[in-house]
């Protein structure tokens, strides 16, 4: 995306999520607004990390739980729980996190890159890491999250063209 | 201009021009019957806009492609030839072949083919000028390194909007120029009339130019100026030679560095299609965002101040009327999306002449309703299953003469298209006055095709549904026009797709009606709301046929896991929307929920869900948007309350079974 290399050859920032006790960056250029969770449809033949689709404002608009999508514990949703809601080459999609917690200025310089264990997250949705103060923060590739492996492997699954529905 | 500025008129070019193209099609057509010479200027003035238009906006194959057929009209028009059939019948290849330019244009390829170059030396034949050999000894004078030209526009010129000055920048970007006036017609300055061009131009330009390049220059001020061009060098033999092998090893370079942006200029075409709106509509619709607005403020006024009982009968009047504007302007922006049938039913005079004359069959077509105004997205897609219903009527309904006079019939068959708005839907009608359906060898076809085992009681309406199953074609010889065996069960899944249906009432010997009746808009659908444990679904109306409650023994297991229940005579397999959805906590016994009888994809089949709550409109709204197509569903709608809902796709819950039993 062309957002993420203009910001990454300046300066970017990036909207910080609290997960596992763990401390994501999502670039704030990707975020388009952040609500409180409320309750989706769900839908089926669904990954059991998506949990439903919502109405945002008259959006049909897929939600992701990040503790479910990166194998975690699914813990209840309690009154910091959050939907952001993120765009990425035109699609929307919303992601459940723990809490949202900061706004961080990050330099190009100071992303260092993930080794390759130690993380709770597969290294593959990273795309780096920096430190804010003496905290660590994992820094997400939101381009992967809703597109991975396993969803393509589902598409491919379902049969040819000859069933598609028109869909106004 | 920068490319992408460019790329932009291109598109309003290419629909103006198919809309051109479209009109020529039309006239010819009609002057194959005898229309008025008129006609032959309507078909000059379009061919002349898509030659101008064409090099204007960078296709100069096309424009000279089009400048050979406009040469040929152009002597039509003086009446220096007469028009005749074979001049119509090379005319409408000519649109053919644009219209192929066109879909090349579109999709970024290269504009010219074999057709289109067979074409272009027919054409040249028909001028009586030049066969394809003497073109190939043309083409040598056609290129040399340096050009005279000898430029004098009348006087006039100006006025048209045309700039001398622009056309020798064009010209130099073709190569090395050197321009000098003359001033011999200038008047005495007295009589100057400035609005008037009096400079006549003498061009050198020095550099490897084709002619038709410097012709494309100037094909806007055709008429409008004296022009002259004359090849001072003839570019030495060897060199067309040596230029054809130097092209393609240049050529790949280039189109390595553009395929990023032809792709994505490709996908751009793609989506940008666009709806032509009346100004009526247009200014309606402003007319009722004014009424909303005013509706609005007369509602905020009732946030200041204490809401006391004499007031809330304004209140409810404002809702009131807040309400019925609502409901307008949803109208209204579905109106925008509404346009005539007329766009579909104006390809088939061509093709029912093309047939005809193929098949030896005398075919009148006429056309009834073509002002009938149905959804974009279903005009578009409404086409393809015409087109094969048409195609079936001439192949296999109507007859030949002879036949036809042996059957006490005239010469001439009829065949109807007749479009009208019947309720919340639109009702096209194929009809012809041929043989009808044949009972005996569509019984015969569908026992050999194993569709049934024998026709015993079966009604005339039951057999003629036989030739919608699948596989099923009763054409003894399969042609290039029908009877591949993909036909009428396409016909009515494309149709069911749209959310219509077809049906066919046949006498034997008068003729057969194919009914299709299709929704006002795939935006909006009736449905009812259907609980099944926590979660609720939408069922379109169109497809359910009723609902019974029944007793839990009514059902029936059957070896493979599947379920039966018997319905009015006949078996109906059930699916479960708890089973097939994957919900939790819905109702599982039989008697306690509700079987719904609905139909898709040909099918009937019993929905079991928890029970039906009301009915209600939904805006149907896409969930490949955002996320992706998901099977059994056909899209989703927001209900009252602002939460989702999602529509539930009968064919595709049919076709998602089929698949279950066939694993």
């Amino acid at each position: 995306m062309s957002d993420n290399t203009r910001s990454e050859a300046l300066q970017s920032q990036y909207l910080t999520v609290n997960l596992a006790h763990e401390e994501y960056g999502i670039d704030i250029l990707a975020v388009r607004e952040i609500r409180g969770w409320t309750p989706v449809t769900r839908i089926p033949q669904a990954p059991s990390y998506v949990l439903g689709v919502l109405n945002l404002r008259g959006a049909i608009v897929p939600v992701i739980d990040m503790r479910l999508r990166f194998g975690l514990e699914r813990e209840a949703y309690g009154v910091t729980t959050v939907t952001v809601i993120i765009t990425v080459a035109g699609r929307n999609f919303g992601v459940v996190v723990d809490a949202v917690s900061d706004v961080l200025d990050v330099e190009a310089g100071a992303i260092r890159p993930v080794p390759d264990m130690g993380t709770t997250v597969d290294t593959e949705y990273l795309k780096g890491l920096t430190s804010a103060g003496d905290r660590m923060v994992l820094l997400l590739d939101v381009d992967k999250l809703l597109q991975p492996q396993d969803a393509q492997m589902l598409e491919a699954a379902l049969p040819a063209a000859s069933d598609v529905k028109a869909v106004a | 201009m920068s490319k992408a500025g460019l790329a932009q008129f291109q598109q309003v070019f290419i629909e103006e021009s198919l809309e051109g193209l479209d009109t020529m099609e039309s006239s010819l057509l009609a002057l194959d019957d005898g229309g008025d010479a008129e006609l032959v200027h309507t078909i000059f003035r379009a061919a002349h806009s898509i030659k101008g238009g064409a090099a204007t906006f960078g296709f100069p194959e096309m424009s000279s492609f089009t400048h050979e057929a406009e040469s040929l009209l152009d002597e039509v028009r003086s009446g220096k030839r007469p028009i005749d059939a074979s001049i119509i019948e090379l005319m409408l290849r000519t649109v053919d072949c644009l219209r192929g330019m066109f879909a090349r244009a579109q999709a970024g390829e290269p504009l010219n083919d074999a057709v289109a170059e067979g074409l272009r030396n027919e054409l040249a034949a028909a001028m009586g000028r030049g066969t394809p050999v003497a073109t190939t000894a043309r083409r040598n004078v056609d290129q040399a390194d340096a050009w005279t030209i000898r430029f004098r526009p009348h006087a006039g010129m100006l006025a048209g909007g045309n700039e001398p000055l622009r056309l020798i920048r064009e010209l130099a970007d073709l190569g090395e120029l050197a321009v000098a006036p003359s001033l011999d017609a200038l008047p005495a300055f007295a009589a100057l009339e400035p609005t008037e061009c009096h400079i006549g131009w003498t061009i050198e330009l020095k550099g490897p130019v084709k002619r038709a390049d410097i012709a494309g220059v100037f094909d806007w001020v055709e008429g409008e100026c004296d022009l002259e061009i004359e090849a001072k060098h003839v570019v030495a033999d060897i060199a067309p030679a040596a230029a054809p092998v130097a092209a393609p090893a240049a050529a790949p370079a280039p189109n390595v560095a553009d395929a990023g942006t032809a792709r994505a200029q490709r996908e751009a075409n793609a989506e940008s299609s666009s709806v032509r709106v009346s100004i009526d509509k247009i200014d309606g619709l402003i007319n009722l965002v004014g009424e909303l607005v005013i509706t609005q403020s007369m509602l905020d006024t009732f946030r200041e101040g204490e809401l006391d009982a004499s007031r809330i009968a304004v209140l409810e009047q404002g809702l009131a009327q807040l309400a019925r504007h609502t409901r307008e302007l949803q109208e209204s922006v579905m109106g925008i999306r509404l346009l005539p049938i007329a766009s579909v039913f104006n390809r088939f005079p061509r093709m029912v002449r093309d047939i005809s004359q193929k098949l030896g069959k005398q075919v009148k077509l006429e056309l009834i309703g073509e002002q009938t105004e149905l959804d974009k997205t279903v005009l578009e897609k409404i086409g393809d299953p015409m087109v094969h219903l048409v195609r079936n009527a001439i192949d296999h309904g109507l007859e030949t003469p002879d036949k036809r006079r042996a059957a006490g019939k005239g010469d001439t068959g009829t065949l109807t298209l007749h479009a009208s708005h019947r309720g919340g839907n639109v009702v096209v009608e194929v009809s012809d006055d041929g043989a009808g359906l044949n009972r005996d060898a569509i019984v015969a076809k569908a026992i050999q095709r194993g569709i049934i085992t024998s026709a015993e009681g079966m009604s005339d309406d039951a057999v003629a549904e036989l030739i919608f199953q699948p596989g099923f074609s009763t054409a003894a010889v399969t042609t290039d026009l029908s009877g591949r065996g993909v036909g009428m069960d396409v016909v009515r899944r494309n149709v069911s797709d749209l959310g219509g249906t077809v049906t066919i009432r046949s006498t034997q010997g008068k003729g057969s009606v194919f009914t299709i009746t299709l929704p006002l808009t795939l935006a909006i659908i009736d449905g009812l709301t259907a609980a099944v444990g926590e979660e609720r679904y939408i069922v379109p109306l169109v497809s359910i046929v009723e609902s019974v409650q029944l007793k839990a023994d009514a059902v029936r297991s059957v070896a493979g896991g599947g379920e039966l229940f018997r319905f009015r005579g006949e078996y109906l397999p059930v699916i479960r929307l708890h089973d097939a959805f994957g919900c939790d906590g819905a109702i599982h016994a039989i008697d306690d929920g509700l079987m719904v009888v609905v139909e898709g994809d040909g099918a009937r089949v019993g929905l079991f869900v928890d029970g039906l709550i009301g009915q209600q409109q939904a805006v149907v709204k896409s969930l490949e948007a955002n996320y992706r197509r998901v099977q059994g569903v056909s899209g989703a709608t927001i209900l009252a309350d602002g939460s989702v809902a999602l529509i539930v796709d009968i064919a595709g819950l049919v076709r998602m079974q089929g698949r279950k039993k066939a694993a």
